[in-house]
């Protein structure tokens, strides 16, 4: 075992590698390599076409914000610093996680996370036993049970043996199986065969046991659980990700530019420039037209480099930085309960939520609250309880339990019928509560008096007996022989004959127990297809009634039990014991013979009813879940949970419904018969698939209309999304709330951490955090959808805009003997893109919304355009290039028209150098300003400011530039002195500007129109009604109730070994698998 | 432009949906994390949102039209009624009488001088300005641009005998510093045109104003000579050389004392570079001199070249223009073309798109919005 300490680095960067690897990463940036290549460029003199500060100062601004952006982002402290109690020389010393290593005793208490994976030495409970909770490694819900080794147990709470323990484990190396550990343990010369019942992992929650003792095996980064997270890679966005393509591309266009200039250089230079050497000498390094069109590429690179411009990537950092603060301010995204607000912890991924196409949800704690609820019984063929849905309604006044002293408060039932029932002595009724409270394998605490505690081991269980307690059949406690039990209001103790213990074949459990007056009797509770088989055939008439009943309330999504006794006579009993204790003494096939004793004795029952428990989903699950859907957005559940209650939990959020005829479920354990399996499938659409196992996973799922991976690991999570991601090249989400998640979380392209009760380490691997999965709808159709829209209006705008203040200088290369020489000022070339051009198009990055936040929520068919890459794609780009090349056009062949050859109106220069750079540098802030304000569809007080403002801060930069004073101080830096005033007062210049901005924009308007006129998009019409004021559109969700469901609705988050352990303490075996299921609809046969 | 604000709307409260209702939970402790409820935060600003319909912009384009048509024909009268008159005296052709001084050199001695007989056939009214105006002459190459010292032609002492790298190689000569340096200062144009009226035979020099042709910021604040002791130019350019090309140094460009050094305008005037390689750079004022006469009468006149200045080689041609001003410049035709074009474009498009959106316009089975 290598000594790691528990310090579990979950963040990017540490003080000493934060510049290196920030910039490393920075320059991974193709754009940010290519802008230092340009800079070193321009240090060389004959090549230097523009000062070099025009690159460095932005270059450096750009590198500073995104490096101090990036420091916050990656937040620092993740160690948690929670105090825990470890053993040194016999002492207990509070440690802090992070410094917990291999080898040591450490004591935890109850409720608490497991720091690191132990072994389990000794507990507070009887035989070594200790409870977990694992639902933060694989999502299952259900108590765990682990024991220590029995000469470990002994050592008890004895801190001085604890502390001289010097046992060796020996074990297999870090991996990410959970469920499987090898290893041995030598000690006072034995050794000892260690597995997975004897360690508790990283991440587990101790319950129901006070303390227990543990010797530290894995700690930090080699722990099961962090085994299983995956690496923390570099998020980049798929725009991000095409606007490096683009920044290639530009690049090549930029060579290219180049290229043609120069040939043009080293022609003018062969044909003209050799005979104008009288005034225009060869430099001394120049000395061949070749060599002089060499050193023009690269002075004509450095000019029009502001085609892909430095303050681009600043804009957009600053735009996600904007959009990610609108997201952490969205009150509408606060949960008041848990007093979280949303919070953004990756702000470079924004535009990415609205390209979402395929959602991955874990279940428990994201979906559902993990919380069951009795909700409804069906008891001798009457229905109690009002439908799940009607509850909350406010005038449904619950029951009241006031009359039972040891109800549970938090216990709500809304029938009034019922309760009535029960206290007029209803025989069958009392029965069925009489037996919810005996037959479980709960155990019970009484602290004080009338404070009852159940120590669950299910919830689903634990719902059953809370339920039978209200309603005044309170179970007291339990003795391997005895159950005890208030029944309405007096002490009955049962003895308890024999439990049949539960596991997944029979799904179903008993106890038989015998009343004080003698009688014997079996109660039954289990899945109905299975019961009903096994019932007295006098029962049909009920029987029938009741599944009419548990249709119903599979048809609301409630998990279902149908419940029965026997009555058994002595001789009955006797006789079946004793084949039970053959059964059980049996060598070979213990289960088998055992099982068959079972059945032997659970048949003829009497039916009782049945009850229904509401897994209780998160609030708006269904609706946010339906709307992401009409979104066209694909979600998967993907749950370390059972099949039975991962596809009831499909069904209560109508994921599943009836109309999805065709169920397909692949659970095989191999992947041969995996693979036949889909092969079998394929072979209905005569579909010859070759290849890998992972394709045809893929094919099938991406075809199902809803997926549902059940038994999947954490690490298994992340391969499904990685698998989408590879084969669908689709953007994913990831959604999750436990430590199970991080992995997923990591490996989609946008990881969601819902900020639950417990354990923050999913948010903490999160881009995106909130309390609530519903707030999941909005953060995509609203913000997502808001970025996207936004981010491609900005990059629209940004590279027409900058192609239209770089391409006059190609224009006029043809007219400077391709010199290189700039049209304009130096100083307008530094600031155009930091101050002039800047502000506007980044208020409308920030601010712009065309269609409002209901209407995006309402309408949710526009998040299409995202999911389809319309608003910025190659296509796109190439359209604002194209704009881009003909405004450019305008703006240098207008002037050139009306200044050819021609003098002012007082006679004086007008076709000068520098006047000519002013005019070109006036109309083209104006056309980008008109420009911008077309753009514009969403004009606050601030895009107003920005964009008169812009103008008004030009010619206030203008006129001080060209200023009389300025020019005094550094005559050599503003040789553009009263030129402003001079070009700017004659009436021409004006018309010019006049006529550029007329004809840059004209166009534009006209393809505008034409094209929101013939061929509207959804946004245009939504937004058109809005204008005329039409009544909006009402969209009801409507609840989709399952009817003529044949299926059970059986699901029972219950482990088989639990009777047994109670009877016994005997330790207990279980298997787990790894299979998929996946459910498809019936959309799927039509398309083939 | 359709104003829509929807600001009001949003306020009235769309919370409904997943909407936390209300901030009670949380409220008045103070420490609560929930967001501030303002506009910006929660988008709700308040906006117009302006749309593209037929109604702005069909008439937008039908306004445009009529604004702009007017304007381009305003301009294009303008510019025909002013009168210019050119001529060519590069002297390529070889009947030319300036074809003799065609190879002519900087320096040559005695300067080549050559006379060109022209006819104005109508009267220049108005104040009539003579231009020199070049073709093919590179005054934007990057390398001509750049090489000055504004500092220098600022009157600045120290780079006056210190002169910017930039004006390499014409920074120094004879190791003395070049006043003004650079290749700008250096191909300054030096022919000396002189014009004459021709009446019955006998030739009437025309006053040719020769002050008043730069820009006042140029002629006070851009260039001024060195500063010292003394008014003595010679003295205060102590120390520098002439550029290469030039006959005489810059302190004895004339004999007045505020027209010479730096100041003198025609060598400001040279030193505005222009924008293209055709252009035309004001040479001297011919100001009316009373209401009476016209300034230029129609007639005879003859225009004396003192040929300085080589462009042959270049294949570069020299020119003297006269010409008149109106209130938008010179002559030029393509202001007043381009507007009355784009004007005509802008009205039949909005003819166009009306046509068309009468036929197939497609707003108005807008209600009907799939979901």
């Amino acid at each position: 075992m290598g000594c790691v300490n528990n310090r579990i680095k979950t963040s990017k960067y540490n003080i000493l590698t934060f510049l290196p690897v920030n910039l490393f990463e920075q320059f991974q940036r193709v754009a940010n390599a290519y802008f230092l290549f340009l800079l070193i460029l321009q240090l060389i003199p004959e090549i230097s076409s523009l000062s070099w500060f025009t690159t460095i100062v932005p270059l450096m601004v750009v590198f500073t914000i995104t490096a101090v952006k990036d420091a916050t982002d990656d937040c620092v402290s993740i160690c948690s610093k929670l105090p825990l109690q470890s053993l040194q020389q016999s002492i207990l010393q509070n440690e802090k996680w992070m410094n917990v290593k291999p080898g040591d005793v450490i004591k935890l208490e109850n409720n608490t996370f497991v720091a690191a994976d132990l072994l389990l030495l000794s507990s507070s409970e009887p035989h070594g036993l200790c409870y977990i909770e694992t639902a933060e490694l694989d999502g299952e819900t259900n108590l765990k049970v682990r024991q220590a080794l029995p000469v470990t147990s002994e050592l008890g709470p004895d801190i001085r043996r604890l502390a001289e323990f010097d046992g060796v484990v020996v074990c297999e190396p870090p991996n990410n199986k959970l469920d499987k550990f090898t290893g041995v343990l030598f000690w006072k010369d034995n050794r000892y065969s260690l597995n997975n019942e004897k360690v508790l992992l990283r991440g587990c929650v101790l319950r129901n046991t006070d303390w227990c003792f543990g010797m530290v095996i894995f700690a930090g980064p080699d722990t099961k659980l962090m085994q299983n997270s995956g690496r923390t890679k570099f998020k980049r966005t798929s725009i991000d990700r095409l606007m490096n393509t683009l920044a290639l591309w530009i690049f090549g266009f930029l060579v290219c530019m180049g290229i043609i200039l120069a040939i043009g250089n080293s022609i003018w230079e062969h044909q003209v420039g050799a005979h104008f050497r009288i005034y225009l000498f060869w430099n001394e390094v120049v000395n061949s037209s070749v060599f002089s069109g060499f050193l023009t590429f690269w002075s004509y690179i450095i000019i029009l480099n502001s085609v892909v411009p430095i303050s681009l990537y600043v804009s957009v950092e600053v735009i996600r930085l904007g959009h990610s603060y609108f997201i952490n301010w969205d009150r509408k995204m606060y949960c008041p309960q848990k007093d979280t607000p949303a919070e953004v912890r990756t702000t470079t991924l924004n535009e990415e939520l609205g390209q979402i196409e395929y959602i991955f949800s874990d279940k428990t704690g994201t979906i559902t609250q993990n919380i069951m609820t009795f909700n409804k019984c069906s008891i001798n063929g009457k229905t109690y309880g009002k439908s799940v849905f009607i509850n909350v309604l406010p005038k449904t006044v619950p029951v009241d339990f006031s009359f039972n002293p040891l109800a549970d408060r938090k216990f709500q039932f809304y029938d009034h019928s019922l309760i009535e029932s029960i206290k007029l002595g209803d025989a069958m009724v009392h029965e069925f509560f009489r037996l919810l409270s005996l037959c479980h394998t709960v155990m019970s605490e009484e602290k004080n008096a009338g404070e009852l505690i159940y120590q669950v081991q299910s919830p689903d269980e634990g719902a059953l007996v809370t339920a039978a307690r209200n309603f005044g059949f309170i179970f007291k406690s339990r003795t391997p022989e005895t159950i005890t039990v208030e029944e309405m209001g007096k002490l009955v103790t049962y003895q308890l004959l024999a439990i049949l213990d539960f596991n997944n074949i029979r799904k179903r459990m008993s106890v038989i127990v015998q009343t004080p007056d003698g009688q014997i009797k079996l109660y039954c509770k289990g899945a109905d297809t299975i019961l009903f088989e096994r019932l007295h055939p006098s029962n049909e008439e009920l029987m029938s009634l009741t599944s009419d009943h548990l249709e119903e309330f599979a048809g609301e999504g409630l998990r279902t039990l149908a419940l029965a006794y026997k009555n058994l006579t002595e001789e009955h009993f006797k006789e079946w014991f004793k084949i039970l204790q053959e059964a059980n003494t049996s060598v070979d096939s213990r289960n088998d013979y055992l099982a068959a004793a079972y059945e032997e004795i659970e048949k003829d029952m009497m039916l009782l009813g049945a009850t229904a428990i509401e897994d209780k989903l998160q609030e708006g699950v269904t609706e946010t879940i339906a709307s992401l859907s009409l979104a066209n957005i694909k979600i998967w559940v993907l749950t370390g949970d059972k099949q039975e209650t991962a596809m009831n939990i499909g069904y209560s959020c109508h994921m599943l419904t009836d109309t999805m005829n065709e169920i397909f479920i692949v659970a095989s354990h191999t992947g041969m018969e995996v693979r036949e399996e889909l092969r079998e499938y394929f072979a209905l659409q005569a579909l010859a698939l070759e290849g890998d196992l992972e394709n045809e996973f893929v094919e099938v799922a991406c075809m199902c209309k809803t997926v549902i991976c059940c038994r999947v690991t954490p690490l298994q999570k992340a391969q499904v999304v990685e698998l989408v991601k590879k084969h669908r090249k689709a953007v994913t989400l990831a959604i999750g709330d436990g430590a199970n998640d991080i992995s997923m979380i990591k490996s989609a392209h946008i990881g969601i951490g819902i900020s639950g009760e417990e354990g923050m380490q999913a948010v903490l691997a999160s881009d995106y955090s909130f309390a609530q999965f519903r707030y999941l709808k909005r953060l995509l159709l609203v913000h997502g959808r808001w970025s996207y829209f936004r981010m491609c209006k900005f990059l629209c705008y940004f590279f027409y805009k900058n192609f239209a203040f770089t391409l006059v200088h190609f224009w006029f290369g043809f007219f400077c003997g391709f010199s290189a020489q700039t049209v304009y000022d130096q100083w307008f070339i530094t600031l155009f893109n930091i101050v002039y051009a800047s502000l506007p198009v980044l208020a409308m990055g920030l601010f712009d919304q065309d269609v409002n936040e209901q209407n995006s929520m309402d309408y949710a068919k526009l998040y299409e355009p995202g999911q389809l890459n319309l608003l910025f794609n190659k296509r796109k780009f190439f359209i604002c290039i194209a704009h881009g090349l003909y405004t450019s056009f305008a703006l240098f062949f207008i002037p050139y028209g009306a200044f050819y050859n021609t003098a002012g109106e007082d006679g004086k220069h007008i076709a000068d150098y520098q006047s000519f750079a002013v005019t070109v540098a006036t109309s083209l802030v104006i056309v980008v300003s008109v420009q911008i304000a077309l753009d514009t569809s969403y004009w606050t007080a601030i895009n107003r400011f920005f964009i008169l403002g812009s103008i008004a801060v030009y010619f206030a930069i203008l006129f001080t530039m060209h200023s009389d004073g300025i020019f005094v101080i550094f005559p050599n830096h503003f040789p553009f002195v009263g030129n402003a005033r001079n070009s700017l007062s004659q009436i021409s210049v004006w018309l010019v500007i006049l006529l550029t901005t007329v004809v840059s924009v004209m166009p534009v308007i006209t393809f505008q129109f034409l094209k929101e006129d013939l061929n509207p998009t959804l946004t245009d019409q939504v937004w058109l009604n809005l204008i005329m004021k039409q009544k909006p559109l009402q969209n009801y969700m409507r609840r989709v109730y399952r009817t003529n469901s044949r299926r059970s609705a059986y699901a029972f988050s219950h482990q088989e070994g639990f009777g047994e352990l109670i009877t016994s303490g005997k330790n207990i075996h279980i298997s787990q698998y790894n299979y998929f299921i996946l459910l498809k609809s019936g959309a799927f046969l039509k398309n083939c | 432009m359709a104003v829509n604000y929807n600001a009001k709307e949003e306020a009235d409260g769309h919370t409904s949906g997943v909407g936390v209702a209300g901030g009670g939970a949380a409220g008045g402790a103070g420490k609560s994390r929930k967001p501030d409820n303002t506009a910006f935060k929660q988008q709700r600003l308040p906006a117009w949102q302006p749309i593209l319909t037929a109604g702005t912009v069909l008439p937008a384009f039908f306004i445009i039209g009529l604004i702009f048509i007017p304007i381009g024909i305003g301009i294009f009268v303008t510019s025909n009624n002013i009168r210019e008159y050119e001529i060519d005296y590069t002297g390529t052709d070889s009947s030319s009488p300036c074809n003799k001084c065609l190879n002519v050199s900087w320096n040559s001695t005695p300067p080549c001088t050559c006379t060109i007989n022209f006819t104005l056939d109508q009267p220049f009214e108005t104040n009539v300005f003579m231009y020199y105006g070049l073709s093919n002459f590179y005054q934007n190459h990057r390398r001509y641009v750049k090489s000055r010292d504004d500092s220098q032609l600022n009157g600045d002492n120290s780079s006056l005998l210190n002169p910017s790298k930039e004006c390499e190689p014409y920074r120094t000569s004879e190791n003395k510093p070049i006043a003004p340096c650079g290749a700008i200062a250096n191909s300054m144009f030096n022919d000396t045109l002189e014009l004459f009226h021709i009446d019955n035979e006998t030739r009437i020099p025309i006053t040719l104003n020769k002050k008043g042709i730069a820009w006042w910021t140029d002629k006070n604040v851009k260039f001024r000579n060195p500063f010292g002791t003394t008014n003595n130019l010679t003295a205060l350019f102590q120390g520098t050389t002439k550029p290469v090309n030039w006959p005489k140094p810059v302190y004895m460009l004339d004999s007045e004392q505020d027209n010479n050094g730096f100041i003198n305008e025609d060598f400001i005037v040279w030193m505005r570079t222009a924008a293209l390689p055709t252009f035309r750079k004001l040479y001297r004022l011919i100001e009316r001199k009373n209401n009476l006469q016209p300034t230029l009468q129609a007639g005879k006149y003859s225009l004396d070249i003192t040929y300085n200045y080589p462009v042959y080689s270049f294949d570069g041609r020299k020119r003297m223009i006269l010409s008149t001003i109106s209130w938008m410049g010179g002559k030029n035709p393509f202001l007043g073309i381009a507007y009355i074009t784009v004007g005509s474009i802008c009205f039949f498009l909005g003819v166009v798109l009306l046509v068309i959106h009468h036929k197939y316009g497609n707003r108005n089975n807008s209600a009907d919005i799939p979901n």
